[in-house]
């Protein structure tokens, strides 16, 4: 029997066969913390008496709250700076941008074994790495030993086929699949993308599935390394670090889902969880006091162009206000380049710094009591963007330019 | 080792933002204030009504969400003995077991808010001493029994010099 991706992966770092549902020890190749869980563990590594023992490889990232809102985040910074300074770490400052896309621009390679103390870790896996979230003390004892355990999960196969209508895109595929899986269908799961559309499918759309795999309860969202992978490494300066990996034919899988493009709609989740998944043609007509596009899920040079060819020439709508975030500076530099940023500013929009505030309710944005918001994030739990008596839907960029020049939940296929 | 206490009941899919929400983010370095508001978006007033060694007492996927391993320690902090549900996210349980919060996989449906609970953790059994009734929890697995009996990850560590849980 061949090695599902997980599996191949884990035995290359664990130096055995490590096959589904045994608990293996393995190396880590890159570990990352932010400033809401960093603090805690740099105050572990120092209980630990240890330091990084791979600082080249060890990234601490200021973006849930960059630029700080206040002093008592200002301090976590410092601590995070002077850690970073001490040790050799890395540091990724205010104005670097988000945790997941400054790893896969700089850092993840295919095959690599990626720990992160923020649960959306998960989002390298796109690139063909082993990559999931863990809590601070988890990371603090990868950064010390450069070593973790993992039980080896058991693997969902997700076979994509056909093409995306117009108007629909990966978040739209996503979003149907959670709906499908159930938030905690997939726990403890690897979820390892496939099929001719995977194949076709560029790196940013990778990005956005294997994002949400932990919306769906599990630990990786795997593909393969491949083609669009070397293309995407070459783009960020990084063609040396590209191999090819696949999961071999005669693979273990747990359970399959096939899924056709050409049959699915624009999505959305309603309040309060991710898998509350409904077509956004049964949602028409709700009222938005805000839409965000942004976040390390659909905060990509791609996400931006295509809000912007829908909001060029257009106006947002005067009773909903529209915030933009780029993930990373180097998605701003480009989208500025570009001229994306200024389409969306005339329509509008308000630009933010780079960073995770918005949609994790960290600061700026932050809804009023009874306020509705459509987000183009990964979470619409009760109290996520700020205020547990605001309701958040979530969608794809398309769908929030389109809801945002109306008002109100709109089909991105009725502007296009 | 026995433990006792009144259940607290919440329903399914209590997330880490309910537990310790992103609009506290400033306090995640001030884990005694940020113990204050515990479950808060769940239910506002349990952290002024909760008693040291209570129990919460979840549905399905407790604890979903946020990798924030704050959310299990202000829970341990404010003096919750154990935590049941009819299941757990992934990366909360890891969280739970490596800060040294016992976290019991059984059937919830049958404990409400107000009854008087007893955990027994070496027989597996929770009972209902309101209801009269006994329920089994699933054991633990093993390389978790191992982190939770040496107290938690960072001791764990200390202890065997090395991760030992193969």
């Amino acid at each position: 029997m061949g090695e599902t991706l997980a599996e191949k992966i884990l035995s290359a770092a664990s130096g055995k066969s490590a096959r589904a549902g045994e608990i293996v020890i393995v190396d880590v190749d890159v570990t990352a913390v932010q400033d809401g869980t960093g603090p805690l563990t740099i105050e572990q590594v120092k209980e630990l008496g240890g330091r990084p023992v791979n600082p080249d490889k060890t990234v601490l990232f200021i973006d849930h709250a960059a630029p700080s809102p206040r002093s008592e985040l200002s301090n976590a910074h410092r601590t995070m700076r002077e850690f970073a300074h001490e040790t050799g770490a890395r540091l990724s400052d205010v104005n670097q941008g988000i945790i997941h896309q400054r790893l896969i621009e700089e850092y993840v390679r295919p095959g690599d074994v990626v720990v992160g103390a923020d649960s959306h870790t998960c989002m390298s896996g796109a690139l063909g790495a082993f990559a999931t979230g863990m809590g601070s003390t988890d990371i603090a004892i990868a950064m010390v030993s450069g070593k973790t355990w993992l039980r080896v999960p058991e693997t969902y196969r997700i076979v994509v086929g056909g093409e995306f209508p117009s108007g629909v895109y990966p978040k739209d595929l996503i979003l149907y699949l959670i709906g499908k899986i159930g938030a905690a269908g997939a726990t403890y799961k690897a979820l390892e993308f496939g099929g001719p559309a995977v194949a076709e499918m560029d790196v940013a759309g990778r990005l956005t599935l294997a994002n949400m795999a932990v919306e769906a309860g599990g630990k990786v969202g795997l593909f393969p390394s491949d083609e669009k992978t070397r293309q995407f490494l070459a783009s960020v300066g990084r063609s040396d670090d590209w191999s090819e990996l696949r999961a071999e034919t005669d693979a273990n899988y747990e359970r399959i889902y096939e899924i056709d493009l050409g049959a699915l709609e624009p999505m959305l989740a309603a309040p309060h969880t991710v898998d509350n998944s409904f077509k956004v043609a049964d949602a028409k007509g709700v009222k938005l006091d805000q839409v965000f596009i942004g976040s390390c899920t659909n905060g990509r040079i791609e996400d931006l162009r295509v809000a912007a060819r829908i909001l060029r020439g257009r106006q947002v709508n005067k009773d909903t206000r529209l915030i933009v975030t780029p993930a990373s500076r180097l998605v701003y530099i480009q989208a500025s380049k570009e001229g994306v940023l200024t389409d969306l500013a005339e329509a509008g929009a308000l630009i933010t710094a780079p960073g995770c505030g918005v949609c994790v309710g960290v600061h700026g944005g932050i809804l009023g009591d009874g306020e509705v918001c459509l987000a183009t994030s990964n979470r619409n739990f009760k109290g996520r963007m700020g205020n547990p008596k605001a309701e958040v839907y979530l969608a794809s960029p398309a769908t929030a330019a389109a809801s945002a020049i109306k008002g109100e939940i709109s089909d991105p296929r009725d502007v296009l | 080792m026995s433990l006792k206490g009144k259940a607290w009941k919440f329903g399914d899919d209590i997330s880490t933002d309910h537990i310790a929400p992103g609009r506290l983010f400033h306090l995640r370095t001030n884990l005694p204030e940020l113990a204050k508001h515990v479950l808060e978006d769940a239910d506002p007033e349990f952290a002024a009504s909760m008693s040291p060694g209570d129990f919460v007492v979840g549905g399905r996927n407790f604890g979903l969400g946020s990798s924030r391993e704050h959310a299990p320690r202000i829970i341990r902090l404010a003096g919750i003995s154990a935590i049941l549900a009819k299941s757990f996210a992934r990366i909360f349980f890891r969280n739970a077991i490596n800060v040294g919060l016992p976290i019991l996989v059984c059937d919830t449906d049958k404990i409400d808010t107000g009854d008087e609970l007893e955990v027994d953790l070496s027989a597996g059994e929770v009972m209902n001493k309101t209801k009269n009734i006994k329920l089994q929890f699933a054991p633990l697995p093993p390389a978790m029994v191992k982190i939770l009996a040496d107290g938690g990850l960072v001791e764990h560590f200390k202890k065997h010099g090395r991760l030992a849980v193969e």
